[in-house]
């Protein structure tokens, strides 16, 4: 069971949250014009990378809030949390 | 009968207590303090099952985890276990245990046939023998295999046993409480560091208690004993036996399985069976030991043949010996100290000795005591069937290939020793690395992964000096890192007899002629010939041998049969062991019972139960309830000898003819708050909110973001800035969390608030012709007439004393209310609704006659919005604004999705209307055709319509919009049904909706 910095709770299990997806990817904007390339990348297509990556989980049991989360998804290894109005750098 | 085999003094069991047991039906004597194999072996009784594939006699290998095979059946205050081990299992008074894997009895076992027919039971026998002819499988093959294989018979019956979780933290856990686990600790713990402290065994103390040292003065058990109490005392420290770490999962969680109750004859009221330990440890030390390996010889799986460090313990901790007239087989020290023990106990044994000229004090003192030692030789093949009665054994050339002239010597066991190897599966287990150590032949941890550290001997480290030096440093560096402090413990002076290298030899050859089957795996029945076998067949994957031949699989998981299989495959293939690999170490170590790892997690304790305010007057009213989610529901009030059906087209008649109420609590409730609160609606909602009047209610469809429904309900402005959101109960937390989602990740830009508020308020349903009249009982002074409180208006009232929220909206089709009030004053609403509804012939109604009610209108839910469905096909698209995106809009211009022959609901009538339709069903056009018989769509919700008193269902059907007035067929395999029948339209009752805004 994972061990994840929540950036206003501090260090909880696993089982306070829940996953939320790849925490890369940007909505488009509401009313502007998409491709069905672009729809599609956003909706559907995910690199589902092996190594390190951004992921987005809820503190569902906790503070409610979504944070990001850098995680090997090979190793399990957490390298840094953010809330959610920080942005990735 | 008499315990012939206990010796007259020593070991660590209490003599003062007596306890009698019974092992396959017949009565014996042990002492407290005892396991039931030490036991066993008192009386003289070595014979204890039967094997897994060839059904040969079994012993004791082991004295503890180590056990491959001496598996038994446990029977336990009314209760019965199987897959115990007899050397782990405490003896207590009247315990009954019998043989696993023998039919009818161990003494005489059909199945020992396999043991002539083994030349049909080879390496993948799984694979091969029962393939052919395919016919013989179910009859024949797979009845057989059931009977035969398996460790013993689970119980069907209720567990009524009680098992815990607990969770924990500290800053060090230790597992093992041996030389390096106890030094460890000692110094973590002195330093100011939390030290949780794990035993698998009983006693405290490992190898302590059957070596001959001396650390500080004292003997090895007596400095543990001081230790252990030392540590008992310190409030930072947390010791725990009968508690065995068995997992090491990602980020530093352990689990650990602690035996409360298993060594007594019952469990203590309020104490559970076995508590199951999740430990979240800063730091981890592994101090797990080693297990001493076999050599392997011909029947080396005859009882009486066992581990020499086994036939220690029995001595010195049960005061029992396994044999009057023991045969030591040995190539390194270990055999010697065991034969010492046995002269201590004046008993004279044989030692044979692989090695040619090995010189050290043990030996040393071994030949002292004029104990036979015979050099460079070897133990060709055990005698005896049901227990060793002689050895074959001969002289051995240097290299080891050729054997001298076969002498056959009298004995009555075979104590064996191969070396040791590091018990590494934790350190494996967290991810660490593991490298083979050549000196010692096995492999040890190498870098690790998370924060471990392995120590002593399940680190190849052999001798005391050097495991207490490295221990005490070790806990006091981590503990150190932790808390800062520096105290450090003074290191005992240590005094122990030196040993000398092993002999890398670990498997005798077959003599001329011979071809007697040589064990690697014990418990798997794993011999030399079939992984020759698996190798000759083109196996070459070390993981790939493991499956195929069973090496090292199940409970035992490889612990005495891993190395010698990975020599052997080694040597077929001419590699050296660290490039054939060893195969993975999977937790549990150990087995743990499936109730520990259940814990309270049973029956009604599974999932938490949510009960309205109401509940108990639904109780009283003899409601038949239905899990609805986590919440309980009435399905219907059962009058007389009624039915579901015939209740439920009471209630729903009675709600289209006369009221009825409803227990909406359970529907999900969002507060929405803020400037932006509408602008939110507008971007979640596909239709538009930004207009929507205070006072006004409104439905509303959400959608995910590939266009799907996500869930509907309306949702209410209570005032400016204020809006009550109401979800279906299933997708209530769904939707919560979705809307969290948008503003903080997507909008939070938007200045708005929203909380859960389905538990703050009760809500009853008031639905009806006559639910006006009944409203206005229940609000003399408001305006509730049509034009007052129009349809979807909302108004506040005060019910007798009670803030009450009114809002006009029907799930039902029929003029209808909801009336919510503060949680605490839900049965108060309840019961003045029932007081003052009786006039109007009112009557509670359930979630049966609701969907009745709902799916004759044509309302969908949930099992319409499935997560399948876009709101084309549900007849939704009236809600989608052309003006504005929402989420999820631009997926309903996919292809699939604007196709012309798109999915759509409708209604289904059976052609002699009188046959129900079962849910779940297809449609199709001709129920003749060949399989697979196209389907059209599939019947999403049923009932009795009570407006025309005939069968009615919804379905989701292809191409639906042209489709009604089709004929078609209803088909149900499952039901062996076939229905003919009409395609209506899906609002079966007032198409017009004219009721509800009556
Ligand atoms: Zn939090």
């Amino acid at each position: 069971m994972l061990h994840i910095k929540c950036p206003h709770c501090g260090m909880r299990s696993q089982n306070e949250f829940s996953y939320g997806g790849d925490a890369s990817v940007k909505r488009p904007q509401l009313g502007s014009e998409v491709s069905d390339q672009d729809w599609d990348n956003f909706v559907y297509n995910r690199k589902s990378l092996r190594g390190k990556h951004w992921e987005l989980w809820q503190h569902l049991f906790g503070c409610r809030q979504w944070i990001k989360v850098e995680r090997d998804t090979a190793t399990h290894e957490i390298f840094n949390t953010l809330k959610a109005n920080e942005e990735i750098s | 009968m008499s315990q012939d085999f206990r010796l007259k003094n020593g070991g660590l069991i209490d003599r003062d207590k007596k306890i009698s047991f019974k092992f396959n039906g017949k009565k014996y004597f042990g002492y407290e303090g005892d396991t039931l194999a030490s036991a066993l072996l008192a009386n003289g009784v070595h014979l204890v099952g039967r094997s897994f594939k060839y059904h040969r006699p079994r012993g004791f290998f082991g004295a503890g985890v180590d056990e491959p095979y001496a598996i038994i059946q446990l029977y336990r205050n009314g209760e019965t276990e199987p897959n115990i081990k007899a050397t782990e299992q405490e003896l207590f008074e009247g315990l009954e245990a019998k043989s696993v894997n023998c039919w009818p009895n161990v003494n005489f076992d059909v199945g020992a046939i396999n043991n002539f027919l083994k030349i049909f039971l080879p390496a993948g026998f799984y694979y091969k023998t029962f393939m052919w002819p395919k016919s013989f499988w179910y009859k024949i093959y797979e009845p057989f295999i059931r009977k035969a294989a398996g460790l013993g018979t689970a119980s069907i019956k209720h567990d009524k046993e009680r098992y815990e979780h607990k969770y924990e933290y500290c800053d060090l856990l230790v597992t093992g409480s041996g030389p390096s686990g106890l030094a460890s600790a000692y110094a973590a713990a002195k330093n100011g560091a939390n030290v949780i402290l794990a035993e698998d065994k009983s006693r405290f103390g490992g190898t302590l208690l059957t070596s001959d040292v001396n650390i500080g003065n004292q003997t090895g058990k007596e400095w543990a004993d001081g230790i252990i109490s030392e540590l008992k005392e310190m409030p930072n420290v947390t010791i725990k036996n009968r508690s065995q770490v068995f997992g090491y999962y990602d980020h530093n969680m352990l689990v650990m399985s602690e035996r409360t109750s298993d060594h007594l004859p019952k469990t203590k009221k309020f104490h559970p069976k076995q508590r199951l330990w999740y430990i979240r440890a800063k730091e981890v030390l592994i101090s797990s030991g080693s297990i001493e390996r076999p050599i392997v010889f011909g029947n080396n799986d005859t009882p009486g043949v066992m581990l020499s460090s086994a036939a220690k313990e029995y001595m010195r901790v049960y005061g029992v010996l396994v044999g009057k007239n023991p045969l030591i087989f040995t190539n390194n020290d270990s055999g010697y100290e065991t034969a010492i023990e046995f002269k201590k106990n004046n008993v004279d044994s044989i030692i044979l000795d692989t090695r040619k000229n090995p010189k050290s004090e043990i030996i040393d003192e071994a030949k002292n005591l004029g104990i036979d030692i015979k050099y460079s030789y070897v133990v060709v093949a055990a005698q005896g069937y049901k227990k060793v009665k002689s050895a074959d054994i001969a002289k051995i050339s240097e290299d080891k290939e050729e054997l001298g002239k076969i002498e056959n010597i009298k004995c009555d066991c075979i104590c064996v020793s191969g070396f040791w190897t590091p018990t590494i599966h934790l350190a494996s287990q967290s991810g660490n690395k593991t490298q083979f150590n050549k000196d010692i032949d096995a492999f040890v941890p190498g870098s690790a992964k998370q924060n471990e550290k392995t120590l002593g001997a399940a680190n190849g480290v052999f001798t005391l000096d050097e495991t207490l030096r490295s221990s005490f440093e070790t806990g006091h560096e981590l503990s150190k890192k932790i808390t800062n402090n520096d105290n450090k413990v003074s290191f005992p002076n240590v005094i122990e007899k030196k040993s000398t290298t092993h002999d890398k030899f670990w498997c005798v050859p077959l003599p001329k002629g011979k071809n007697y089957k040589r064990f690697l795996d014990f418990q798997n029945d794993v011999a030399v010939s079939d992984i020759e076998i698996a190798l000759k067949e083109g196996y070459r994957s070390i993981e790939h041998v493991k499956r195929y031949t069973t090496l090292g699989m199940a409970t035992d998981q490889g612990k005495t049969s891993n190395l010698n299989g990975l020599q052997l495959v080694s040597k077929i293939e001419n590699k050296v062991v660290p490039a054939v690999g060893h195969t993975t170490f999977r937790p549990p170590y150990s087995p743990v019972s499936i109730g520990a790892i259940v814990g309270r997690e049973v029956g009604k304790h599974s999932k938490p139960t949510r009960k309205s305010p109401m509940h108990l007057w639904h109780e009283k009213n003899n409601a038949v309830f239905v899990d609805a989610g986590v919440w309980l529901r009435p399905r219907y009030y059962k009058r007389g000898n009624e039915n579901l059906f015939e209740a439920a087209k009471r209630e729903a008649k009675n709600v289209r003819t006369n009221v009825g109420v409803c227990d909406v609590t359970t529907l999900g409730k969002i507060d929405i708050k803020g400037p932006d609160a509408a602008e939110l609606l507008n971007r979640v909602y596909t239709n538009a909110w930004l207009k929507l009047p205070i006072g006004k209610a409104r439905y509303g469809v959400m959608l995910r973001e590939d266009g799907i429904v996500m869930d509907d309900g309306t949702t209410t402005r209570i005032s400016e800035n204020h809006y009550h959101m109401t979800t279906t109960t299933a997708q209530a937390a769904n939707v919560l969390s979705h809307l969290e989602y948008y503003l903080q990740l997507v909008w939070p830009e938007l200045n708005v608030n929203v909380v859960s508020t389905t538990e703050q308020w009760a809500g009853a349903a008031i639905a009806g012709p006559k639910s006006r009249d009944l409203l206005q009982k229940l609000f003399p002074s408001l305006d509730v007439s049509n034009d007052g409180l129009p349809f979807m208006g909302y108004m506040e009232g005060d019910l007798f004393g009670v803030k009450a929220r009114i809002f006009r909206i029907s799930f039902s089709g029929e003029l209808a209310y909801e009336v919510n009030v503060e949680s605490d004053n839900g049965n108060f609403m309840w019961e003045k609704i029932i007081e003052l509804g009786e006039e109007f012939k009112i009557q509670p109604y359930g979630t049966e006659a609701l969907s009745t009610l709902r799916i004759e209108m044509g309302h969908v839910a949930g099992s319409e919005l499935d997560g399948r469905t876009i709101p084309y096909d549900n007849s939704l698209e009236g809600l989608l604004s052309k003006k504005k995106d929402f989420i999820g809009k631009r997926s309903l211009s996919r292809k699939a999705f604007t196709a012309d022959d798109r999915q759509k609901v409708v209604g289904v009538v059976p052609l002699d209307k009188k046959t129900s339709i079962p849910e779940g069903s297809h449609l199709v056009k001709d129920s003749n055709a060949p399989l697979p018989n196209p389907k059209l769509g599939y019947i999403s919700a049923s009932c009795w319509s009570v407006e025309h008193d005939n069968p009615f269902s919804l379905a989701i059907l292809k191409d639906g919009k042209n489709m009604i007035g089709q004929k078609l067929f209803v088909m149900s395999p499952l039901k062996n049904k076939i229905i003919p029948v009409e395609i209506v339209s899906s609002h079966y009752v007032d198409p017009k909706g004219e009721r509800v805004r009556s």
